[in-house]
């Protein structure tokens, strides 16, 4: 029993210096050298200063900005309290949350039913994307607010728009901030 | 449902069915301390970790001494991590400056992290410092994995042994899960994970200026409406991928930030969530390769895998069928799948993971052990919620766990020979062994702390308003879904959550942390005593009543007496929870 306890200390220790300390050095060591971008968040630096990630969403909800999904990380897309609302499908709250979302959404086309995810939270409260039902949706406003033609608009949709991996894995993506981004870029007079 | 739905779900299990033959065969030869190709790297460093513990590799165990092994050595663990919790604010790699943990909140992690549970009653990314997750917490993603993987193969051991009194050395099993099989696996895949976007640095969190400010209003005790202009985000950071590779690997599910796998950081894209997802079952379905070698009868092994994959596609198929559906409480709103969006129920989802990977991601994490989530489950349709459910409370033995999947699911395979050996009136035998009443009894008896363990806790909480009630998120049924998921979560080292539940209070750390001891510790002993007393039995030549545990009937026994113990037990609680929302739910009934 004394011996196993001994054992138990001195294996805790050494495997701790190898599993708990080695090894995540190493990993930090190679990531650091191949992959330096991914390795400290992709981030994107605009004029020197970091503007976001282009992994992490941010809250948009001007009228001249596409949309991003509702978000219950904190106050709204904030990384250090990362996760979802967590109402389950029966919650008045969850139902009356999404009748206003919704309300407000259909301005843009009264009566055509709101892309399901623009009106409903991530899981991350991060989800950097939107469906490319919910882009086209926006089109319309977009072009109005920024006096830009549908086509153009649409065309800067596609550029940000991901296909699936191989053409078979996960869904087709929007990434939102990448997209506004470049709505800026293309008018920066109308930000 | 959508085509590329079902062929991602299709490609996902024929990759798992495809690794488990090499894979387990490297594992047989792992553990039979046979020659493997990987032996040039791994055998040097394990020598030396033997020089350094003083552990003696030729010695050999009984079921009593490798118990005492595996509880001390958890103990050990556990207090190491309890006491770094409590003093991490005075520790390096600490950047955000996060203060000690809290005793109850430190005991329940110590206690989730050394039950291979992961369940998370924190914030990761506001509570626990670099140093913290990596040295504890991402340790005991392999320690814990690495132990289950000891615990199944002295149950195979168990089984193969002939007039044996002994079932291996746990040091050894333990160390070469790790060198041999779980570190090279990690690092290969935190890298994979790196080059994708997953993180990993150790630098203070990022500030990012928003591109657009964010106004919020809050209301104050008083009543009054402030508003506050947002202009910045503070990015968290961390050694994210060298975690989250392991956590999958081990079926840990612990993950670096509050989100788990539907962080982006964890889990950028569609190709980081397929691997995520391999990596939760390759181990667990390999090892019944593993199983059938040891014991000399392939057959038995692909016939537990049989059994496994039915009972995988079933809830997959259950799942993805719940979270298609259109809420019906939800008015113009567009819910259908097409071309243009996954549709469905996209509440708690990520936009790249749609529908079907978000589907298939919380089947395999609750099949297994694991724990990680890409979708927030509290926010599942109510047939979706139960089909985690019912993973877990049939005892995670659907691959299951690495380790703790093989030898529950080799518990109900004594029970279901006991069951045909009664229906035939012969002596009950499991590949030559007789199986006797003593293995019956402990058998049934690692069958019925489970139930024992989460329906009391349960119980106890649904009757305290102050301690119980008042931490949930969601009312109606649906809050009856969120204890009975913790307690099954907790009992069954799954670790996933009905996560509105607010679980950071003083009754559910500490009951919780005694629901996931008790359903590590307390089931394993009368496990590895059911693997000590087959080891030392003799064997009998087969004859004309031998039910033979390696044809289709087997696994159909086998799969029926694995819904009949978890539908006798768990039946009643499910109908006052996610059977009575869905029904609630289509009357048009909102909490």
């Amino acid at each position: 029993m004394r011996k196993i306890l001994l054992t138990s200390i001195l294996y805790t220790v050494i495997t701790t210096i190898l599993l708990g300390i080695g090894y995540p050095m190493l990993v930090t060591v190679i990531a650091r050298s191949a992959f330096p971008k991914q390795a400290n968040g992709s981030l994107i630096v605009k004029n020197g200063t970091v503007v976001g990630s282009s992994l992490i969403g941010q809250p948009f909800s001007g009228d001249n900005y596409f949309h991003s999904r509702p978000s219950a990380a904190g106050t709204g897309y904030d990384p250090t309290s990362s996760g979802g609302s967590n109402l389950g499908p029966t919650s008045k709250k969850l139902v009356d949350r999404i009748a206003a979302d919704t309300a407000i959404a259909q301005v843009d086309h009264p009566g055509v039913p709101v892309p399901i995810d623009l009106v409903t939270a991530s899981g991350s409260g991060l989800d950097p994307h939107i469906t490319p039902a919910a882009a086209e949706y926006q089109v319309a406003r977009i072009a109005k607010q920024r006096k830009l033609s549908l086509d153009t608009v649409r065309s800067l949709v596609a550029e940000h728009t991901m296909q699936r991996t191989l053409g078979l894995l996960g869904e087709p993506v929007v990434n939102v901030l990448e997209l506004n981004l470049a709505l800026d870029h293309a008018s920066p007079d109308r930000k | 449902m959508t085509s590329n739905g079902w062929l991602q779900i299709a490609l996902f299990f024929a990759l798992i069915a495809l690794a488990a033959k090499p894979l387990g065969e490297y594992m047989a030869k792992v553990f039979d301390r046979q020659k493997t190709f990987f032996d040039v790297f791994a055998r040097p460093l394990e020598r030396l970790i033997y020089k350094l513990t003083g552990v003696d590799e030729a010695h050999e165990m009984k079921w009593t001494e490798y118990a005492v092994a595996v509880l001390l050595f958890s103990f050990v663990t556990m207090m190491v991590t309890y006491a770094i919790e409590r003093f991490q604010h005075w520790l390096p790699l600490n950047p955000q400056r996060f203060a000690n943990v809290a005793p109850d909140l430190a005991m329940n992690t110590a206690a989730s992290f050394t039950t291979n549970t992961n369940w998370q009653a924190y914030v990761p990314e506001a509570t626990m410092s670099y140093l913290t997750q990596m040295v504890t917490l991402a340790y005991h993603n392999f320690a814990s994995a690495a132990v289950g993987m000891a615990l199944a193969i002295a149950f195979v051991r168990g089984i193969a042994g002939r007039e044996k009194n002994t079932l291996g050395n746990f040091w050894v099993d333990t160390t070469r899960a790790t060198l041999w099989v779980l570190l090279p696996g990690s690092l290969i895949l935190a890298l994979v994970l790196v080059s994708q976007g997953v993180v990993q640095n150790f630098r203070p969190y990022d500030t990012a200026t928003l591109v657009q400010p964010l106004q919020t209003q809050t209301t104050g005790t008083d009543g009054k409406v402030t508003t506050q202009t947002i202009t910045t985000q503070s990015i968290a950071q961390g050694p994210v991928a060298s975690q989250e590779a392991i956590k999958m690997l081990g079926t840990n599910g612990g993950g670096f930030f509050q989100a788990n796998s539907a962080h982006p950081f964890e889990n950028p894209n569609a190709l980081t969530n397929f691997l995520e997802m391999f990596a939760i079952f390759v181990i667990p379905g390999a090892l019944t390769v593993t199983l059938g070698r040891m014991v000399k009868s392939p057959g038995h092994g692909w016939a537990i895998f049989a059994a496994m994959s039915a009972l995988f596609l079933a809830g997959v198929f259950v799942l993805y069928w719940a979270e298609s559906h259109a809420n019906p409480l939800l008015h113009d709103v567009n819910q259908a799948a097409t071309a243009m969006q996954s549709g469905g129920n996209m509440e708690g989802k990520e936009v790249r993971f749609g529908i079907a990977n978000s589907a298939l991601f919380a089947t395999a994490t609750t099949d297994a052990s694991c724990g990680a989530v890409n979708s927030m489950h509290d926010s599942f349709m109510p047939l979706g919620g139960l089909v985690t459910m019912v993973n877990i409370m049939l005892g995670e033995i659907v691959f299951g766990g690495v380790g703790a999947g093989l030898y529950g699911m080799l518990i109900f395979v004594v029970v279901t020979v006991f069951i045909a050996g009664l229906m035939v009136g012969r002596t009950p035998e499991y590949l030559g062994k007789k199986i006797e009443s003593y293995d019956v009894q402990m058998a049934m008896l690692y069958v019925l702390i489970f139930p024992f363990s989460v329906l009391l806790f349960a119980g106890v909480t649904v009757l305290m308003p102050n301690l119980g009630l008042a931490s949930l998120n969601n009312a109606g049924p649906h809050g009856l879904s969120e204890i009975l998921y913790a307690y099954a979560s907790a009992t069954g080292n799954n670790g996933s959550a009905f996560a509105g539940l607010s679980a950071n209070t003083h009754w559910y750390n500490l009951s919780l942390a005694a629901a996931m001891l008790i359903g590590r510790f307390l089931m394993i002993v009368p496990m590895l005593a059911v693997a000590g007393n087959l080891a030392q039995k003799k064997l009998v030549p087969p004859s004309a009543g031998t039910f033979p545990v390696n044809t289709p009937l087997f696994a159909v026994l086998l799969v029926g007496v694995i819904l009949i113990v978890g539908a006798l037990t768990f039946f009643p609680a499910l109908a006052l929870g996610p059977i009575l929302e869905h029904l609630q739910m289509l009357a048009g009934k909102s909490y």
